[in-house]
């Protein structure tokens, strides 16, 4: 399958739009299911704010959140996908700069050390673009657009074998209420276990931006998650930090190997305002979800 | 918990009278501050030209349009979603704001620490709670950008919303010495031996 830089160009462009407009069901029903549990009065009114938002974004086709993010593309290369990959990269870049102007979205991103906005949303390594693979025939884009609030509160922890599985346990419960209501909680946790320092961190960022009820694919991991997701709804942080059950969706946990001497644990959070969309090309044509 | 409709600029008495867990709903002129004024205003020692005394400030840079300007869109820009960034980022500039420029409201989400709450004290004013992350909803309460200043800055410019029936808002801290972030966190610091219980590490 040959690809058209000047199609991804175009769904790249389309996929940052449609992530900051249109919610993933995975995270509606999210929503519906701590609506229904939280015994909170004024959670459950923070909650009810955030389900009204949800419709009147969708109703008056404007942005869920002003914070249009640090745009992150995430790109899997299937069989047989034919594209240089310097021309696959500038593509996506071009589409980003396109949504920033041509919607005329707020551009988030400057200059780390002169703080300088291009107003393009892009910069030096920014937009974030990462490439894994897959067997069939497809080229899948997701988009994130990863808002400051949550990002702002990311965690390494270099622990060592001696502090045990515990160490990560302990760490995650605590980033929780380090965050409080900065994160623009209920979020997704991620939390990355393993790896080396740069890997940890981006199976932190993996899992926070991982569909809601898809569990680790490793099953201690998958253990983890389910235990970790009680016990941070136990501390009370709520809604926005105002108290209530609702603090997290859930946590996600993402592993991977490590060295015999290390234990890192990273964790990176995901807002309420869980954004992302995806498109897939395949033979057959482009098909657009989450 | 008292619901009051504030139209702005407000007295001190008025900023003294709100206590935690009231509502506000706000009418008229709420201002826009970010990071980077803040920083410009109170590290780089420039000066705006907005009197914001008595007024409300809200934590934001908004996405806007330029348009050509007009009796609805005097500045040129039409706000196209105005939502509200984290507060904590910028909690040393609480002081300055109401101390110097006079702001009596602060606007925001996730809260402010205890040198804003002193200062809330000192001052007479109030930290109101927006639901972060529902900007579709609160630019249906923005009217109009009736001006801007320092747009150098821009999208951190200094930016003047004319705003209708803008809420409604909690109040999440007073100038009596209450917060409801802190009165969370030391909750959450209290139940964290329970959640540890719960995974197992002693």
């Amino acid at each position: 399958m040959k690809v058209d830089p000047a199609q991804v160009e175009e769904i790249a462009r389309e996929l940052y739009v449609r992530a900051l407009k249109i919610l993933p069901p995975d995270v509606k029903e999210g929503f519906a299911r701590l609506a229904a549990t939280e015994r909170d009065a004024t959670a459950k009114g923070v909650l009810g704010t955030m389900i009204t938002n949800i419709r009147v974004a969708e109703e008056t086709e404007n942005l869920l959140c002003q914070d249009t993010g640090i745009p992150i593309y995430n790109v899997t290369i299937g069989r047989g996908v034919e594209i240089a990959g310097v021309d696959l990269e500038r593509a996506i870049r071009r589409g980003c700069e396109r949504a920033t102007r041509e919607h005329s979205l707020r551009s988030s991103v400057v200059h780390p050390i002169t703080r300088r906005n291009e107003h393009t949303s892009c910069g030096p390594g920014v937009p974030a673009i990462h490439f894994g693979f897959c067997d069939d025939e497809r080229l899948v884009i997701e988009m994130v657009p990863k808002g400051s609030g949550s990002e702002n509160n990311s965690w390494l922890r270099m622990a060592i074998p001696a502090e045990g599985v515990n160490a990560i346990k302990a760490f995650v419960v605590d980033c929780v209420i380090e965050a409080g209501g900065k994160t623009c909680p209920p979020t997704i946790v991620g939390v990355g276990v393993g790896g080396t320092s740069d890997l940890c961190m981006a199976l932190a960022k993996r899992a926070a931006t991982r569909p809601l009820g898809t569990p680790c694919a490793d099953p201690d991991g998958a253990s983890m998650e389910a235990s970790l997701t009680e016990a941070v709804n136990m501390l009370g942080v709520g809604p926005q930090g105002l108290g209530g059950d609702s603090t997290a969706f859930a946590v996600h946990v993402e592993i991977a190997a490590t060295h015999i001497t290390m234990n890192p644990v990273a964790v990176n959070m995901q807002c309420h305002s869980a954004r992302r969309a995806s498109a897939s090309i395949t033979p057959a044509g482009v098909e657009f979800g989450f | 918990m008292t619901h009051h409709v504030l139209r702005t600029p407000i007295t001190e008495a008025q900023a003294r009278a709100l206590r935690v867990n009231d509502t506000v709903t706000l009418e008229g002129t709420l201002f826009g501050i970010r990071d980077a004024n803040q920083i410009a205003l109170f590290d780089h020692g420039r000066s705006t030209r907005f009197d914001m005394r008595g007024h409300a400030a809200l934590h934001t840079a908004p996405n806007v349009r330029k348009v050509a300007p007009s009796p609805e869109h005097p500045t040129g820009y039409a706000p196209l979603c105005v939502g509200t960034t984290t507060s904590a980022r910028m909690e040393r500039f609480t002081q300055p704001l109401l101390e110097k420029l006079g702001v009596r409201l602060i606007v925001g989400k996730g809260g402010l620490g205890a040198a804003s709450l002193q200062a809330f004290a000192r001052h007479g004013g109030a930290y109101l709670a927006v639901i972060g992350g529902t900007a579709a909803l609160e630019t249906t309460w923005v009217e109009a950008i009736e001006d801007v200043d320092m747009d150098d800055l821009n999208p951190e410019s200094l930016w003047k919303f004319r705003v209708k029936g803008f809420g409604p808002l909690l109040v999440a801290m007073d100038s009596d010495g209450a917060s409801l972030y802190e009165a969370v966190d030391r909750e959450a610091r209290a139940r964290r031996a329970d959640a540890l219980a719960r995974l197992g590490v002693k």
